[in-house]
């Protein structure tokens, strides 16, 4: 049985089509997804993140305990202030990655992925033994909605109220505002590359945010945007999404995510095998590439082979989609270390046969400045 | 919304459409189809010469999304294939009855043509 969003009913109504994402009837798109992603990159686009998992960790022992759990710094977190952060296993492999925001001095909120909700919980309440930390699972009371794109600060600052406008905000800062009298976060954040914020709100009030939201960006060129573009959007800027770029055997090291492994910061789970990888080289890496023009866009899963006469099988691709904002077929997938320079060619078997791809730089796409 | 299905064509259970002029049949693949899909972004077509039993798959199409295989509604060998459609695979949004056609193969069993559906059937299949 799949679960729905509090916004179900108004994704139908929107005529979102409805598909199946990590355990979740989620609306893949409403008009299309090259629509939906350029409304992203040009206006603002309006996202139900309702199917993310939220936990509030709270207590004199919380901020030692997520420095233990989580890989990036906490000590850094002003009350006010998040940052993105991954939870490893012992031996590095990435349980989950989050964001973590510090509501008070011993207040925090993790923004966590749809499917891994009960793994994240189970994991966090196991380590919670002999600390004075309270753990409480508000997943399914808190509903949630992104509004990303250049123009979302022009209308979002009419949809709240309280001590500060979200346009006041800094990008990774969250604020406590008001909606109809009710409490609500709003953060600048998010998973476009572009700029905008999110919205955590008790999940009985989100559709009335979300109607208000889409109604003040209306005369902004904003439009409902649905999984499909979130997902072209965050591969054009290399995002990882869990499932594919990480997972329990794929260490944040591996995925080039270690800016946000703060290795110096003392002890915590993962670290020793974290820092082994750093200082002797990972096994595999996660590389972006690029398709030249008219190929067929490469997918998920397809393989990875090296060039010339010794052509061999050298790993996977974990994401990849026709990118609407470049026109090509555009990918992260895995290889060994000595293939991952920008510049070297790789080729992507496709039905059987195989497409010359060039290594590039992350982030694929960079906005121009103009 | 509802989907175009002109009354001169035949169909396919898998949404591919069939103009018969001769004995020469055209392929393509339906409003319905095309409007699923949404923003096609690529057709792999097959050569010229390829001898197709119906049901082989013949044919690529892919959205922004996903991968979707066409199958051949009825068999022959592939007199010509539509070249423009590969350059600009948005055809197959625009005019999916008519500059986005796949393929044409010469009828090797005209019988086959009864046991596509016709343009009535298709509807009451797609719910319209």
């Amino acid at each position: 049985m799949l679960k729905r969003t509090p916004l179900y009913e108004a994704h139908v109504r929107l005529g979102g089509r409805m598909v199946e994402f990590g355990g979740w009837e989620m609306p893949v798109q409403y008009s299309s997804i090259v629509d939906e992603h350029n409304a992203v990159r040009r206006a603002a686009g309006v996202f139900d993140i309702s199917h993310m998992g939220e936990v509030r960790v709270r207590g004199a022992g919380a901020a030692d305990f997520l420095n233990f759990l989580l890989t990036n710094d906490i000590r850094k977190l002003a009350v006010g202030q998040g940052q993105y952060s991954i939870m490893c296993n012992e031996q590095g492999g990435t349980i989950d990655d989050l964001y973590v925001y510090r509501l008070g001095q011993q207040e925090f909120l993790l923004i966590i992925n749809a499917s891994r909700i009960d793994a994240d919980f189970a994991w966090l309440r196991q380590k919670t033994s002999g600390r004075d930390v309270k753990l409480e699972n508000v997943s399914d009371a808190m509903g949630a909605i992104a509004v990303q794109g250049p123009r979302a600060v022009e209308f979002i600052d009419g949809c709240f109220g309280g001590p500060t406008k979200p346009s006041a905000l800094k990008k990774n800062q969250i604020a406590t505002l008001t909606f109809d009298g009710k409490t609500v976060h709003v953060a600048r954040t998010g998973y476009t590359g572009e700029d905008g914020f999110e919205v955590v709100a008790p999940a009985e009030i989100i559709e009335k945010v979300w109607t208000r939201v889409l109604a003040a960006g209306h005369r902004h060129c904003a439009q409902p945007a649905g999984l499909g573009a979130r997902d072209t959007l965050r591969t054009e800027v290399c995002y990882p999404l869990y499932g594919h770029e990480l997972d329990e055997n794929t260490s944040p090291i591996e995925a080039g995510l270690g800016f946000f492994v703060a290795l110096d910061k003392g002890d915590f789970v993962g670290r020793k095998a974290l820092a082994d990888q750093k200082a002797n080289g990972p096994k595999k890496k996660c590389i972006a590439f690029k398709m030249p023009d008219k190929s067929a866009p490469p997918r998920p899963h397809y393989a990875i082979w090296s060039t010339g006469p010794k052509s061999t099988r050298i790993g996977e691709v974990v994401s990849g989609t026709q990118s609407p904002s470049l026109g090509i077929g555009i990918g992260l997938g895995y290889v060994p270390p000595e293939y991952v320079a920008p510049g070297n060619t790789i080729e992507i078997e496709i039905r059987g046969k195989r497409s010359p791809a060039q290594i590039v730089k992350k982030p694929i796409y960079q906005k121009q400045n103009v | 919304m509802s989907s175009k299905v002109p009354a001169d064509l035949k169909y396919a259970k898998s949404h591919e459409w069939v103009r018969v002029a001769g004995d020469v049949a055209t392929v393509g693949i339906t409003d319905h189809a095309q409007h699923e899909l949404t923003d096609i972004v690529f057709v792999e077509l097959p050569e010229v010469g390829r001898k197709l039993k119906a049901g082989d798959s013949c044919a690529v199409v892919e959205s922004v999304k996903t991968a979707s295989d066409i199958y051949a509604p009825v068999s022959g060998e592939v007199t010509a294939v539509n070249k423009p459609v590969v350059d600009d695979p948005a055809l197959v949004n625009s005019d999916p009855y008519g500059k986005g056609w796949f393929l044409q193969v010469k009828l090797a069993q005209r019988d086959e043509l009864n046991k596509l559906l016709s343009a009535a059937d298709y509807m009451s299949q797609i719910g319209q």
